[in-house]
Order: C-alpha cells, then structure tokens, then sequence
C-alpha cells in the first residue's frame, strides 16, 4: 500500500509540473488559453480529490469493480450518457451537422436507438445474472476458462482500439484548444486516467463520468441556447438563415453543397447505398449493447428497478444532447463560417480542422471565458470517456482472466484489486505509446471497428446465453471468435484500410461497414456449433437454462440484491 | 451445500409457480415487441434515407425552408425516450408487483 501511494503522489507531481510547464509557453499565446487551462486545474483538481476520497472507500473488488453497487439509477442514468457522449460525438457530429447539414442527424440517430433495445432486453438481465463484467453472464452456465478467455479478448479488442481512437483525437484537441504539444497531451490523458482507476476505480470514474456529463449537458445547452438566442428563438428565421449561409460561405465544404444543389435539410451523401446503411445501423444498434465499459455500468446499481431508471435517463440525457448538436450544428453555420475569426479562408476549413465548429460557436456566443469552460469541458470529457474504456479493460484482465480463468474462481480478493490495478497501469502505457505512434493516421475508422467487433463478438454470445436454451460452451466461443476475425478481415481488407491506410490500389473487400455479415456470421456459427454438441457438458448446460432465467426474471440470488 | 440444495428447491418451486410463468410470458412478449417496434421505426427511416430521400425533403408548410425530415428525425429520437419510459412504467408497477407476489409465495 505503502509503495501504491508513492507512486501515485510521484504522479499527481508528475501531472502538475507538467501542467505547470505546460500553461507557461500557453501564458504568452493568448488570452483564451489561460482561462482554458485555469479550468482545468480546477477540473483536475477536483477530480483528484475525488479520487483520493474514492480510494480510501476501495475497500474489495465490489468497490473496484461496481463502485460497492450503491450507484442510484439517476446517478447511473448520467455516468452512462457521460461513458456514451463522447469528445468526438460532441465535437464530431455538431462539425458534421455544420458541413453537410441533414446527414448529421441521420448519422446521430443510428447513435441512439440502441438504448432501448438494451433496456428492453439486456439491462435487467445483465444486474441479475452478473456481477463486474459481462463474461459474469455468458458463464453463468457454460464453461468458465473458454468463455471467460475469449469474452475479455472481445473487451481488450474493443477497449484498445477504442482507446487509440480516443488518445489521437485527445492529442489533437489538446493541442488546438489549450496549445500544447501532442505527445505532453497524450502524456497527460494517460497518466490522469491510471490514477482515476488504478486508485479510485469505479466510485472515482462514475464520479467523473456524472460531472463531465453535467458540465457536457449544461455546456451545450448554454451554447445551443446562444445560437437561438440570436433569431429570437424562431425556428424558421433559424434555418433560413442557415441556409442563405452556406450560400456565403467560404468553406470548402459549403461550397460542394452549394455546387451540387444539394438541399441541406435533407439526406446527402452520407447513405449511398442501402446495403451500408443497414450494416452501419446494426453496428450502431448492437454495437452499443456490446461496448464492455458500458455494460459494467449496470453492476453498480443496487438492483433490476435500478438499473432498468438508469437506461431511462441516460436515453434522455442522450436524445437531449443529439438535439443540441443539430442545432449547434447549424448554429455555427450562422455565426461562425462567416465570422474572419474562424475561418480560415485560404484552406477553405475552420481554424484548428472543421472539428472546432462548436468550439468556435461557443466562443461567438458566450466570449473567452465561455470558450475556456467548453475547452475544459471537452477535456474533461475525453479523461471521462478513457477512464472508463482503461476500468473496463483491467477488470477483463483481473476478473475474467486472472481471477476466474486462472485462479478457478478462488482468486484471493487483495491479490486481483492489485492485479486490476496493475492492468490499468499496463493499458494505460499501452494507450500512450500506441496514442502516439498513430498520430499522423486517420483514426476515425477505429471507432467504427470497435462497433463492429462489440456488435459481433460480444453481443451476440451475450444475448444468446440469455435467451436461447441449447447455447453450449463450444457454440459461444466458436461464435465470438468468428464475428471477431471476420470483422477484423473485412474491415483491413475494405477501402478504410486496406486503400487508405496500406496504400493499395482496389479494396479487396466491397464493404465499408462489416457488421452485416460479421454479425450474421457470429450468430450462425454459435447456432450451427451449439446444436451440433452432443457433449455431456452442453446437456449440463442446458438443464441449468431454467435455473438461470428464474435469477434473471426474478433477480432472487442476484448479487448485491439484499435488501440492506 | 444444504444451502445449494435448498436455493435449487426454491428455483424449483418458482419455476413451477403459474405466477412465474405468467410474468415471463408477459414481460417477454412486451419487451420483444417494443424492441421489434425501435428496430422498425430505425430501419423504416433507414430505408426512407436510402430510397426515397427527397421525401424528407419536403418542406413542412409552402414557403417554410423547414424540411419534414428534421421534426421525423427528431421524432425518431423522441421516440426512442418515449419507448423506454413505456417499458419502465409498466415493469416499475405490475411487472415489479407481480416478481414480489412470486417472491412471497415461494418463500
């Protein structure tokens, strides 16, 4: 214990000298920047307290893993919408509503519609029958060691490629928004996120996940308000004022728009053909009940009731925060493209890339200091979302692997919070180096890929152990382990990777989002592998179905359930 | 162990109760169904994106620039939230009142 809290007092000095150091060449740059990084500090410091305050309260794995299960469903509500809104989701898809209009609220819908289909079909489900991670389910009643071993290969998939996604576009943003170099940025965001989670595990990252999530919401209200605001909050004065925007514009992709006659508030480019379309939808859909770090969210409520309120909220929470972006989208459009500040002319692109729309709009509407809380906002936003991704990858690693396929389940509980502990050091390290050997590669597919490999190694065993009786051991693993590699070949052998990334002339495969047929692919296999196991142990596991859907229906033997 | 024993004999018990079998039955139809309900609203606006787009187009009222794919979008996303409250009402009231009659009568 001793040498933990040197360590981590080595990195809390760590992190401040490097603010320091950091906010001194920023000092002389300009106003916006100091206001930004006096923010911080204080988003930083607080969240430090918190941490400090959640590591004396980390007492067992229940702690780690769940935050002691004593989240509420509103709590909980707010920590998944701040574990799902998302940096590039704030900042991504309010630039894509500002440059091609309709297309982002296409794109941010697919965002959404998965929430009710977790609530409708796995939340309960998941507080009844798991404990810290989702393997807990798919084990219930099959095999531990293979199950477990190739449901925390899915998570560490899902979770590093997510994380890269997530430390390059930091980096970037950091340095536009407060100055700094990339490699200190990246730096930074990995050593703020080990200390959340080696230290404070899930109370510190729940707690962070609520504030960010506050400050996200009220942020973007604010600026939303601004921009309608400025019409005198008429809707159609909002839009036609839009519209005649564009047509003034000096940004390239106004131009196209303009060009191509293209009508803004209807579908463009975005869905080419249907087949994608539907692809890029599963993806979404399923996806989302597949992403590890959100499904440990539901093991820190207290029971069903509370877990099933808590998709309740975050579905508003989230609906809520689409809306703003659309018309923080178009808002920009009339307050930002025509403004000399932001734009810069030449490039035909906003200052910093197209991605600083709200940024810039934040600024136009609310001034330095406005500008300064939404850059430290959208930081604060980033170490929420990788704290959350690095708990979830080190609890695959100590609870799935170590302490059930290793140790058969007795593993001794001090020995797996430090084997957690040291996993969230290991993937933090990981996060920063890979962060930083992927800084000049375009990483938005990786995101994509996360998706598809949550929507088809995870998912499908997942809802399959729930809901169909004669899933055996071999069926599940056989099933994940198909949707993973084929979700892997396709996507390094389509356009995004195997043209834009490696440089080859064709793609050797036509579609750009897999899930499809990986998804398709994972359930046929599960279902083809667990009907042809006539073994004695698929029999056991089968009887064992109606002991397990009297858990999950009723939630009686469901851990952390008592009434205390 | 007689723990073990005794938990499988009150699984035993539940499952055998006409009470349990009639909540899953119920729950089981009404979740599938609003999930079948969000996965047709998503796909049918999917297909209206991909097919028909200039449908979405069109504007709500002559010499509006409003299109009626922005309050569809919306709604889209409005119903979702709709949805789950739906969902929740109901299982915070009789799906919860009936898991507690279950519970009671097994004990």
């Amino acid at each position: 214990m001793k040498q933990l809290t040197a360590l981590a007092s080595a990195l809390v000095a760590g992190t401040w000298t490097t603010l320091l150091w950091a906010a001194e060449p920023a000092k002389a740059e300009s106003k916006m920047n100091m206001t930004a990084i006096i923010m911080f500090f204080i988003f930083v410091a607080v969240t430090l307290g918190i941490t400090y305050w959640a590591a004396a309260r980390t007492k067992s794995t229940k702690d780690f893993y769940a935050a002691g299960g004593g989240i509420t469903g509103f709590q909980n509500g707010l920590a998944i919408a701040g574990d799902y809104m998302s940096a590039a989701s704030f900042l991504g898809i309010s630039s894509m509503v500002f440059a091609k209009g309709y297309d982002g609220l296409i794109y941010s819908i697919g965002w959404l519609v998965g929430w009710p289909i977790i609530l409708f079909l796995m939340a309960e489900q998941l507080r009844n029958l798991g404990r810290y991670t989702f393997a807990d389910i798919v084990s219930f009643r099959l095999a531990r060691v293979p199950v477990r071993t190739m449901s925390a290969i899915g998570t560490i998939c899902t979770v590093i490629l997510y994380l890269i996604a997530q430390m390059v576009g930091a980096g970037q943003l950091i340095r536009t928004l407060f100055g700094l170099p990339y490699e200190v940025a990246v730096v930074l965001v990995g050593v703020l996120m080990i200390l959340y989670v080696a230290f404070g595990g899930m109370i510190a990252t729940t707690w962070v996940q609520i504030i960010k999530a506050v400050l996200l919401l009220s942020g973007a209200t604010f600026i939303a308000l601004g921009a309608l605001n400025h019409v005198g909050f008429n809707m159609e004065q909002f839009f036609s004022m839009a519209q005649e925007g564009i047509k003034t514009s000096a940004l390239a992709d106004h131009k196209k728009i303009v060009a191509t006659n293209q009508d803004i508030f209807a579908p463009g480019a975005l869905i080419s053909d249907p087949l994608s379309a539907i692809s890029l939808g599963l993806a979404l859909m399923f996806g989302t009940a597949g992403l590890p770090h959100i499904l440990m969210r539901f093991f820190t409520v207290a029971n069903a009731k509370e877990a099933r309120k808590s998709v309740f909220y975050a579905t508003g929470f989230i609906g809520y925060f689409y809306i703003l972006t659309f018309i923080i989208g178009f808002g920009a459009v009339l307050l930002v493209s025509h403004n000399p500040q932001y734009v810069d002319a030449v490039k035909g692109t906003l200052n910093g890339g197209n991605n600083m729309a709200a940024i810039h709009l934040a600024h136009a509407t609310g001034g330095d200091l406005f500008l300064g809380f939404i850059s430290a906002v959208a930081f604060a936003t980033i170490l929420a979302v990788v704290s959350g991704l690095t708990l979830a990858g080190a609890s695959a690693v100590s609870h799935d692997l170590y302490a059930s396929a290793i140790c058969g389940g007795n593993a001794d509980e001090k020995k797996e919070m430090r084997i957690s502990k040291m996993a969230a050091l290991v993937i933090g390290v990981i996060a920063i180096f890979l962060g930083i050997q992927f800084e000049k590669q375009n990483v938005a597919f990786l995101v994509g890929l996360a998706f598809a490999i949550a929507a088809s190694a995870n998912f499908p065993i997942l809802i399959l152990s729930v809901y169909w009786r004669n899933l055996s051991t071999r069926g599940a693993v056989m099933g994940s382990a198909m949707g993973l590699i084929a979700t892997i070949t396709m996507v390094v052998l389509s356009k995004t990777v195997w043209v834009d990334v490696l440089g080859n002339k064709a793609p050797l495969f036509p579609y750009k989002d897999p899930a499809i047929f990986s998804m398709t692919l994972a359930f046929v296999g599960s279902w083809i592998f667990s009907k042809l196991d006539f073994s004695d142990r698929a029999k056991a596991e089968r009887s064992l179905y109606d002991a397990q859907n009297v858990r999950c229906e009723t939630g009686i033997g469901a851990s952390g359930a008592s009434a205390h | 162990m007689s723990n073990d024993a005794a938990e499988r004999q009150l699984i035993e018990r539940i499952h055998n109760n006409p009470k349990y079998q009639d909540l899953v039955a119920k729950r089981s139809k009404f979740s599938w169904s609003l999930s079948i309900t969000m996965f047709l609203i998503y796909y049918a606006f999917i297909l209206i994106v991909a097919f028909v787009p200039k449908f979405l187009g069109i504007k709500i009222a002559a010499g509006s620039v409003i299109s009626i794919g922005i309050p569809i979008g919306v709604g889209v996303i409005v119903s979702a939230f709709i949805l789950t409250g739906i969902y929740v009402r109901r299982a915070n009231s009789e799906f919860d009142e009936m898991n507690r009659q279950i519970k009671e009568e097994t004990k």
